[in-house]
């Protein structure tokens, strides 16, 4: 028995399969929409729980904004959907927190991680490498259904009588660890880790599913550095989701201990309403180290997707090869293992030594390198091309800007001693979601808008998506940028109320702005949301294989690709995927042997 | 097969084939299993930060003195050395499993593959034994001027230093994170035990039932190899950690 027997065995297996959906395989329902191990219905499930949870998650910012931005006004409609979280149409400050700490959650883990890179990384994997499907179709079932199990548990913990986890989405202790403490503390603390621990395996099973995809089952020509760089991002994301989900594991299962089985691992020396506790011994400080290793790597678990997206869009629709191949590649690998050494900038003031930091404000200033050159990159490939504004394209420059803009302030807050200043202020909060919040939904808008024909089939309506663009981008602005002054002058994130408060006051009116802007764009959000679910059964169909005109292998299977994706043989590639405006022809499919004449790039 | 060793080195990655040469089970398991050694990585360096931040720790020569059925006997570290050799020695019977199959021999591959389980039942019957000697052996302890007695548990330590009362040498309490310590890592580590044990036993139900012998190859007992390997190298770590540091 070989190994290459193993091997073959395997190939075949795969290859088969194609050719047997096509003709013996009859499916059912149940297991064409349910329980699909066919990876686009899968990273159609992934997207479509995504989107139910972004406006679930979106609907809640509008929620607190009204507070923020109206602190003296009732809105008597709230009580009507809210109770006795909205008694007399105004926010509960315990409700507040658990609406901020929900927001939190769910856009970060369940629609920028799993709706983002779980959709993508489904759909594109497999298709641009050329594979008939994710190395392991039935782990890739389990992922998603992991990830449905921890969305049920999530939303159960929305309508416990104690209100859902309210401590802020990073959960520190002791505040998390003591259901005495608040409200949110109780067994909706509880569910939060539940529903957490059943979201990393639905990560690490699709994780695993994404790297082995990318390495062992490329067809045949294409070689690590032909493939798209969406390729190149997916694969780093998961390689980044494998290590570093498991120490949020390890947090939550010893947070779990010490919530219930009366252990000391992150308490120590506390007294709670006049009663001294026994815990002993334990440093709230550890899970914070625990949780920003996991913490940190996130952001660019949600980021390098939307790079990836970013990348691909932009060279298609500038119809110009993308500027710098190996450097972007380069300086995705630069950012994925700099992240794991930078987590403790999230803790400078948290009592971390100050000598230990300023090696961590080095190694976080360092990620601005891989970081500039991936934009100009981006710009380089815009220089001169000849540029198609689609919805993706225009998403896809959008999401440069939101990078630059919110990268920027990011070397504000990677020094230790402007953070002291910085931190826990809107500064903080205007910087993270223009960079990581709305530049991830920006790639992933990218990303749908330009696929979207591959996924179902059909267009969806341009003019309604470009409505959706410029709110959106405008918006997003008129939103977070006031929030720097907002930082700079000292106002502190999460408190529920300013107007008592001399030195906030005359915030008062651009906090009514940015909740008036924010409504705007949600329901801008909302437009699309309409657009995509009437575009799949209403939009102009898709009458030709290629409608971008992209080199890549995804647009060689048919219109509506079965399980299998292609009908005949798997393609053989023969190009890198950015052959664009090449000796005179507006752009080259990865499938075309090189010509004996053609000149190199 | 001769096509695929006549391939020159330099088209590993070229596409259309694995460039470790490796299924991708196999290569799945191996990331899975690097993932594992981060969640324990994670409990061990809190481990680590914690214990190191305490003036005081239990002894381990002195915790894990006991032996069954030896009274009171003070033989240091004496069972958990058995466990370890019992752990150590799956290993090796799960070698020969997978060395069985490589050879295409079912009745190799169950006979090894039994042992293997029975030594894994053999290390969890010994930790339920430890532990339960731990958290139901009481200890005198001296608590605010009085003694009181003690078992091992999340939330009481009676292996702090020794003070003279009363004429006699009495433990004080110790930091109580010990316990969630040692309970918390034994136990994550004893459950990746029993799912290996779980696994392994599936692998012997497909065995018997012939899955792998018609499927011409055995990797699946390879991969159930690497997670029990692994298992039983996270245990040295464990072992070096809690029972000779």
């Amino acid at each position: 028995m070989s190994n290459e027997a193993i091997l073959h065995e395997h190939q075949t297996g795969a290859h088969d399969a194609g050719h047997a959906h096509e003709h013996h395989h009859h499916e059912t329902f149940i297991t064409k929409y349910v329980f699909s191990q066919d990876h686009k219905m899968i990273a159609k499930q992934f997207l479509i729980t995504g989107i139910i949870w972004a406006i679930i998650g979106g609907l809640f910012s509008v929620l607190f904004r009204l507070q923020l931005g109206y602190p003296e006004s009732t809105f008597p409609w709230l009580e009507d959907f809210l109770g006795n979280w909205a008694k007399g149409g105004k926010l509960d400050p315990d409700f507040y927190y658990a609406l901020v700490t929900m927001h939190g959650t769910i856009l970060v883990f369940f629609v920028l991680t799993a709706g983002l890179s779980g959709t993508f990384s489904n759909f594109l994997i497999p298709l641009q490498v050329g594979a008939r499907d994710m190395a392991s179709p039935f782990l890739n079932m389990l992922s998603y259904w992991f990830f449905f199990a921890a969305s049920i548990v999530m939303m159960a913990s929305l309508f416990v009588q104690t209100g859902p986890a309210s401590g802020g989405w990073t959960i520190y202790p002791p505040l998390s660890a003591l259901g005495e403490a608040s409200s949110g503390s109780k067994i909706g603390m509880d569910l939060w880790l539940i529903s957490m621990s059943l979201f990393i395996i639905n990560a690490l099973l699709g994780g695993l599913n994404y790297i082995t995809t990318v390495l062992n089952m490329r067809t045949k020509g294409m070689s690590m550095t032909r493939m798209p760089l969406t390729m190149w991002a997916f694969f780093f994301t998961a390689v980044l989701g494998v290590l570093s989900f498991p120490v949020l594991l390890s947090g939550c299962i010893l947070l779990l201990f010490d919530r219930n089985l009366g252990t000391s691992f992150y308490l120590s020396d506390i007294v709670i309403n006049g009663k001294i506790l026994p815990n002993e011994g334990g440093s709230a400080i550890l899970f914070q180290h625990l949780f920003w290793f996991l913490g940190h790597p996130e952001v660019y678990i949600i980021i390098l997707p939307a790079m990836g997206i970013a990348s691909e869009v932009m060279s298609v629709n500038s119809r110009k090869p993308i500027f710098g191949y190996m450097a972007m590649v380069g300086s995705l690998f630069a950012i994925a293992a700099l992240s794991f050494l930078v987590w403790a900038h999230h803790m400078f003031v948290t009592g971390l030594n100050p000598f230990l930091g300023s090696f961590f404000v080095l190694l976080t200033l360092l990620i601005a390198v891989p970081s500039a050159i991936k934009v100009f990159n981006w710009l380089t490939t815009l220089w001169r091309g000849n540029i198609r504004f689609t919805p993706g394209m225009l998403f896809a420059i959008g999401f440069v800007s939101m990078f630059i803009s919110g990268g920027l302030t990011g070397i504000f807050l990677g020094n230790s001693a402007l953070d002291i200043h910085l931190h826990d202020t809107y500064f903080i909060v205007a910087h993270f979601h223009i960079v990581m919040g709305v530049a991830g939904m920006f790639g992933m808008f990218a990303g749908l808008y330009h696929w979207y024909p591959k996924m179902y089939g059909r267009y969806m309506n341009n003019t309604l998506a470009y409505i959706h663009f410029w709110v959106t981008l405008i918006g997003s602005y008129l939103i977070f940028w006031p929030m720097h002054y907002e930082g700079l002058a000292g106002m502190p994130r999460r408190y529920y109320e300013f107007s008592g408060w001399e030195s906030f006051n005359m915030f008062g009116g651009l906090n009514q702005f940015i909740s008036f802007v924010s409504i705007i764009v949600f329901a801008a959000q909302l437009l699309f949301v309409f657009n995509f679910f009437y575009s799949i059964f209403k939009g102009r169909k898709v009458t030709e294989l290629n409608p971008w005109g992209a080199a890549s292998l995804e647009w060689s299977t048919p219109i509506r690709p079965g399980h299998g994706n292609w009908p005949g043989e798997i393609p053989e590639v023969h190009r890198w995927a950015y052959d664009y405006g090449k000796d005179g022809r507006d752009f080259i499919p990865q499938t075309e042997p090189v010509g004996e004449d053609e000149s190199k790039h | 097969m001769t096509t695929a060793t006549a391939q020159p080195t330099t088209k590993l990655w070229s596409g259309g084939k694995s460039p470790f040469n490796v299924s991708y089970g196999k290569l799945m398991m191996w990331y899975f299993l690097m993932s594992d050694a981060f969640t324990f990585g994670a409990f061990l360096i809190s481990y680590g930060t914690i214990r190191f931040s305490q003036n005081v720790w239990a002894d381990p020569n002195h915790v894990f003195n006991a032996f069954p059925f030896m009274g009171h006997a003070n033989l240091p570290l004496a069972f958990v050395s058995l466990m370890t050799f019992i752990l150590i020695f799956s290993s090796v019977t799960m070698v020969l499993a997978v060395h069985e199959g490589h050879k295409m021999n079912r009745k190799g591959v169950e006979k090894w593959l039994v042992w293997t389980i029975l030594g894994g039942l053999a290390f969890l019957g010994c930790q339920a034994w430890e532990w339960t000697h731990l958290i139901t052996g009481e200890h005198e302890v001296l608590v605010n001027g009085a003694i009181q007695s003690w078992g091992t548990t999340v939330t009481h330590n009676p292996w702090g230093p020794e003070v003279l009362f009363n004429g006699k040498e009495v433990a004080t309490p110790g930091p109580i994170a010990f316990g969630g310590y040692f309970f918390g890592i034994t136990g994550f580590h004893g459950f990746h035990v029993f799912s290996g044990v779980v696994i392994n036993i599936i692998m012997l139900i497909q065995t018997r039932m012939k899955v792998f012998e018609n499927r011409g190859h055995y990797e699946m007992i390879e991969k159930a190899g690497l997670y029990w390997h692994f298992v039983d190298l996270v245990w040295v770590f464990v072992f070096l950690c809690f029972y000779l540091v």
